[in-house]
């Protein structure tokens, strides 16, 4: 299904939920509506389901407006966050149940509902109640519900939310298949950013009722169209106050003072900064020395804080590069910044590196 | 401290329950078998008692509809702005907090046979006051609030997620109430219904008021109990208030029983919440 949506309004009483939304996402997308709790990710995708009525705008499903459809008439499948599952059914029940409002024959139900349990894993718990299921299993009846009527479009607010880190990871991958499976296009709404970077072919990220930006998860996360997104999508060094940084004249451009101009603001990716032994011979002088001051083990990496002159940055290093301890010297590279400001937003390079380098963002 | 609180218990059990009680059965059987069963066969006692099946009947049936009605519309209804909620939620009890005789005389002020209201109706041939259909809006009035209370709570409890995700599924509102909604207040409806029943049969001040307790018209067995304790009707009074106790314990015992039910069904609901 193709949607589109124009100039989407959404009021609850004095409070302006939604102002102004465009976007179009095509057919057989698996979209992910990503921010901050409280922005109006859900309420775009209850107006998209028709729960809720726009307060002006228009919603245009297929190129037909929906405006004055009902939710019955949209065929869409909703996954709600707590699964709303009907409690007093069985979850061949559950699963049934929109086959049967559709008058699908007996049999036929049947079979559908056998097909979809045995697919999502659910084939033993058939007869059993929602009260006797995991979270991930209750979390699997619903999609199996949703998709049960083969609705048009699926929509699921915040999938995850209520299922526990181990098992959510492998439902993310599991629902990313059996979406691209039945080629459905589907939006998903979600305010946890790995998430949203794993499953979606594409995210709007959302911000206080208006989309901040659209685009597939790499360039949201390389180009942020505004400072709201790259604070928000992966963990960033602001630069709170102006500092003179080795190859970054640039930056004198945005100063005033001992702040930076009104509305500019400066970020360095952790992956923007390169950690090098101090008798580095390659492009020795693009670096400057640093102190290591943290140094913490993740798992699959190393968190490293650095004292660079007054400033405070982190980035991450490889389990299997040469490891540093506290108080070591090194000689720190920093590629790039991103700089944003009311005379536009750019990414600038580190004007000593002029050779292309191994090392890429 | 604790047996002399222990026997104050008992004191006041045995002055207020056991003593009134047997009080009762001995005044009811003061004339043997046959004076119980004469004082219940009596006209204006039959007559009495087909009044109060009857208000019972109509009652409940009514209060019932429109109270889950009303509990859905005070719940789910988006049309209520939202300072109004809490406001029409605190007007329900009103019925408990006033006194049902002011409670019948509102009726008489607005239907009685001078009022704009009264002599509308009347010139259809119905009469409000001094009649059975004043004595049931009294009762409607009285026992309003029980439905509505078991059903606001649970309706609020369950949430309305799973009526939309009825809806996406297709199903009409109809339905949806059918399938979705029903199964989930089915016993709390029970219940307000069990404690309407209770209420409208015991009932005496608003029904007093608004019935004039006009004998094999306008009496109910609440209200022939009183007139025949006027009368020093003992066995009449007695035979009459023996059975009234009798459906009281009936009823509790009912409650009781659907009481146990709902939170065994409240637990599962909870449990499952918390996996």
């Amino acid at each position: 299904m193709n949607i589109q949506v124009k100039d989407l309004y959404k009021n609850f009483g004095d409070f302006q939920a939604i102002k102004g939304v465009d976007f179009s996402i095509e057919e057989g997308k698996l979209v992910g509506l990503l921010g901050p709790s409280g922005g109006g990710k859900t309420s775009i995708l209850r107006m998209l389901a028709g729960l809720e009525e726009p307060s002006s705008g228009q919603v245009i499903l297929n190129g037909k407006v929906a405006n004055g459809l009902t939710v019955q008439e949209r065929e869409i499948g909703f996954v709600f966050q707590n699964y709303a599952l009907f409690k007093h059914m069985t979850v061949f029940e559950n699963v049934a149940y929109g086959l049967k409002v559709k008058k699908v024959d007996k049999a036929r139900i049947k079979q559908r509902v056998e097909e979809l349990l045995e697919l999502m894993g659910l084939a033993q718990t058939i007869n059993k109640y929602p009260h006797q299921l995991s979270g991930g299993q209750k979390q699997r009846v619903a999609f199996a519900r949703a998709l049960a009527p083969k609705p048009k479009l699926l929509l699921l607010d915040e999938p995850f939310a209520a299922i526990d880190a181990k098992v959510r990871k492998d439902l993310r991958l599991w629902l990313r298949n059996v979406i691209s499976e039945f080629g459905i296009t589907t939006i998903f709404v979600t305010h946890d950013q790995d998430e949203a970077i794993e499953v979606a072919d594409e995210l709007l990220i959302i911000n206080s009722g208006k989309v901040e930006q659209q685009g597939t998860p790499w360039d949201i996360y390389h180009r942020p169209a505004s400072r709201f997104v790259a604070e928000f999508l992966g963990n960033s060094n602001q630069l709170i106050s102006p500092v003179t940084l080795k190859g970054f004249e640039i930056l004198q451009k945005y100063q005033d003072g001992q702040e930076w101009k009104e509305n500019s603001s400066v970020f360095i990716r952790p992956e923007w900064i390169e950690i090098r032994p101090l008798d580095v011979s390659y492009q020795k002088n693009a670096g400057e020395t640093a102190e290591v001051t943290h140094v913490h083990f993740r798992g699959d990496a190393w968190y490293i804080e650095l004292q660079l002159a007054d400033l405070k940055l982190f980035t991450s290093l490889s389990i299997n590069a040469p490891r540093y301890q506290v108080g070591d010297q090194v000689n720190l590279l920093i590629h790039k910044l991103s700089i944003f400001s009311d005379v536009g937003n750019e990414i600038a390079g580190n004007s000593l590196l002029n050779v292309s380098l191994s090392y890429h963002i | 401290m604790r047996k002399l609180l222990i026997s104050a218990t008992w004191f006041l059990f045995i002055l207020i329950i056991i003593f009134p009680i047997s009080f009762i059965v001995t005044g009811a059987f003061e004339e043997g078998w046959s004076g119980f069963i004469e004082a219940l066969t009596r006209p204006e006692a039959l007559h009495a008692m087909k009044i109060s099946l009857y208000i019972v009947v109509v009652v409940t049936i009514f209060n019932v509809g429109l109270g889950i009605l009303f509990s859905l519309e005070l719940v789910r209804g988006n049309w209520l702005a939202r300072w109004v909620k809490p406001v029409i939620n605190a007007i329900i009890d009103l019925p408990f907090a006033v006194s049902p005789v002011i409670g019948g005389f509102m009726i008489i002020l607005l239907y009685g046979p001078e009022t704009v209201l009264g002599i509308f109706f009347a010139s259809f041939g119905v009469d409000i006051v001094f009649a059975l259909p004043g004595m049931i809006l009294a009762t409607m009035f009285v026992t309003f609030p029980f439905v509505v209370r078991e059903v606001v709570p649970v309706l609020e409890e369950i949430g309305e997620d799973v009526e939309e995700a009825s809806r996406t599924l297709g199903a009409s509102k109809w339905r949806t109430f059918r399938q979705v909604t029903w199964p989930s207040i089915q016993w709390p409806v029970v219940y307000g219904a069990v404690l309407t029943i209770a209420r409208s049969l015991g009932e005496f001040g608003a029904v007093l008021v608004v019935s004039g307790n006009i004998i094999n018209q306008t009496q109910t067995v609440t209200t022939l109990v009183y007139q025949d304790a006027d009368y020093f009707n003992v066995v009449g009074a007695n035979s009459l208030a023996l059975i009234l106790c009798l459906i009281s314990i009936v009823t509790l015992l009912v409650l009781d029983g659907l009481k146990r039910r709902q939170e065994v069904l409240r637990s599962e609901h909870s449990s499952e919440g918390s996996v």
